[in-house]
């Protein structure tokens, strides 16, 4: 069977070319064939897809419209999914059946999607490359020597590799634009608030963001138009109607203004990394879109801001896990004090427990002004830069990351290396933004990612750019050879 | 900044994570980096800059104070650790 889009299979389905059920045996299959390669799901749930698949045809027969109906799809393993094992990458939760389902989850259930399992990722979302994961690292699909980048590095590897037309991830200092980037996908964090939180596990939750992952903008377009709009459950949720966001595909780019940030241009960008970016900027150029140079001053303090942000929140969300309402329980605790030490130490990896630590101290007696509430003052200052450049352009681009995917193992044993290849994502998450990630060319056999970050809730006009400029190249199309 | 492995155990503590003496020191050198790389936002001009919680600088919104949930004890305990007769079951606290 020939591979196709999310949307072209969404034709194929109600033109009755295929059922849903054939549709979902073949991806399945492929997983059932190739994920050895890359261990990129964390469960596959076949018998849950099939039930799926077949309540899908039927309500394909009546003529039921509804937007994902019939497509299959993959939960990154952070959303809580009803009577399934929810790991979160993490041991303290290898034994979690989720309870409940997350909003992401049942708005994609309602909208038709058939879920064939859920994806591998950093452990707690926290983590660059996928390695951080308890289940091991997910291999990039382009080069299995090459980590997929993280955290969503599972629904990466698997869009990439096209066991699965699309998937779920989430973004917290770019956990769905730098893998998408590694592995030659299009990802897109939208707005802070856009999407629910509702049944997600938090990592740090004023930064974290759910999103669509796939082949192409149009595809991301679809998916979104399923995972976003209001939900009273999530206390962060934006209250406003959701729109329809494959209406700005269209979009002529004449006009358009583009700024590049020359602070994402300059030193510790890999010169092949740079070539592919500004080939792609010159097909936008081409088809009438203005380049404009723009300064983003303090958006080298984003990640050092990040490292106080995002640790102290995480500090506060994973108290939660003590051993004694779920999750991860040590044997035999002596007491109430040694039952929380060694649960959390047993359940936790190495990085986890960092961030932690991290966290407790910025937050501690003493530390709080000097670190947190600094960081928070920084963080505003990052937030004013973005809010002054959309007031001269419409869309900011450049790199997602600065450099092609790494070696297995390249980063693991120095945290701020790792934490540096998010340097371009960070800042968008600490204002707030949406930004999208795009196949822009390669450097040698390895994809390159370019960037885009819209003013807030313009994720319209991002996706409608990078539909745009798949029009023009077939980036988005190229699959690893060891896959077709 | 650097951290000792003693202050690690301390932080340690506050966190309920147990460390032995090679994760200490270990985590010692790791956290020790990382906050020597966050010393750059010392850098930043931040004078009179109101510190910034929340993306949209959204308000807290409130909801009518009524019952929204169901109970589910019976299906939320079935994934704890250790229960009894609907209670959580920990180590003993008061001997």
């Amino acid at each position: 069977m020939k591979l196709d889009t999310l949307a072209g299979w969404a034709r194929r389905l109600r033109a009755r070319d295929i059922s849903s059920r054939e549709l979902t045996e073949f991806y399945l299959g492929r997983i059932d064939r190739l994920d050895s390669q890359l261990n990129s799901f964390i469960s596959v749930t076949p018998d849950l897809a099939l039930a799926a698949a077949d309540a899908a045809d039927e309500r394909l027969a009546r003529g039921d419209e509804a937007p994902l109906l019939g497509l299959p799809v993959a939960q990154k393993d952070i959303f809580c999914t009803f009577g399934v094992r929810t790991s979160c990458g993490s041991k303290m939760l290898d034994n979690f059946i989720a309870p409940y389902t997350a909003t992401v989850v049942e708005r994609m259930n309602a909208a038709g999607a058939v879920m064939l399992g859920k994806t591998n990722m950093d452990e707690f979302a926290m983590g660059s490359s996928n390695e951080t994961s308890h289940y091991g690292p997910v291999r990039n699909p382009w080069d299995p020597e090459r980590v997929p980048g993280g955290s969503s590095g599972g629904s990466a590897a698997a869009v990439a590799a096209r066991l699965v037309p699309a998937a779920t991830g989430t973004d917290t200092g770019g956990s769905i634009r730098q893998p998408a980037a590694f592995c030659g996908i299009t990802g897109i964090k939208p707005t802070y608030g856009r999407v629910s939180r509702y049944g997600m596990i938090a990592f740090a939750s004023s930064l974290d963001q759910a999103g669509p992952m796939a082949a192409s903008a149009e595809d991301c377009a679809l998916m979104l138009n399923a995972m976003a709009g209001f939900d009273p459950r999530d206390s962060t949720s934006v209250e406003r109607p959701v729109e329809d966001f494959t209406a700005g595909l269209g979009a002529d780019l004449k006009g358009l203004r583009i700024g590049l940030p020359r602070e994402f241009f300059g030193e510790g960008l890999d010169p092949g990394v740079r070539a592919a970016t500004e080939a792609a900027l010159a097909v936008l150029r081409e088809r009438g879109a203005e380049l404009i140079e723009i300064s983003l001053p303090n958006s080298g303090l984003s990640v050092p801001a990040y490292y106080v942000v995002a640790p102290a929140e995480c500090s506060s969300n994973l108290a939660r896990y003590d051993g004694v309402r779920f999750g991860h329980r040590c044997d035999e605790p002596r007491d109430l004090t040694d039952l929380y030490t060694r649960s959390r130490a047993e359940g936790f990896g190495a990085e986890v427990k960092r961030r932690i630590m991290i966290g407790t101290y910025v937050l501690s007696a003493g530390y709080y002004d000097a670190y947190y509430l600094k960081a928070q003052k920084v963080r505003r200052l990052i937030a004013d830069d973005f809010r002054r450049a959309f007031g001269q352009v419409d869309v900011i681009a450049g790199p997602t990351s600065p450099e092609t995917p790494f070696r297995l193992g390249e980063k693991s044993a120095d945290p701020v290396q790792m934490y540096l290849s998010d340097i371009y994502t960070i800042a968008v998450n600490l204002a707030g933004l949406p930004g999208l990630s795009m196949p822009a060319g390669t450097v040698g056999n390895l994809p390159v990612g370019m960037q885009l970050i819209g003013n807030y809730f313009d994720e319209a006009r991002l996706l409608g750019v990078a539909h745009q400029f798949q029009q023009e190249t077939d980036w988005h199309a190229r699959m690893p050879a060891a896959f077709v | 900044m650097s951290l000792n492995s003693d202050e690690v155990r301390r932080i340690a503590q506050l966190a309920r994570l147990a460390v032995d003496d090679r994760e200490a020191e270990e985590f010692a050198a790791g956290l020790s980096d990382i906050f020597d790389f966050v010393e750059a936002l010392n850098a930043a001009e931040i004078g009179g800059v109101e510190p910034m919680a929340h993306p949209l600088d959204a308000e807290q919104r409130l909801r009518p104070d009524a019952v929204s949930e169901p109970d589910q004890r019976e299906l939320f305990q079935a994934i704890a650790p250790a229960v009894d007769g609907g209670l959580y079951l920990v180590p003993r606290v008061i001997e």
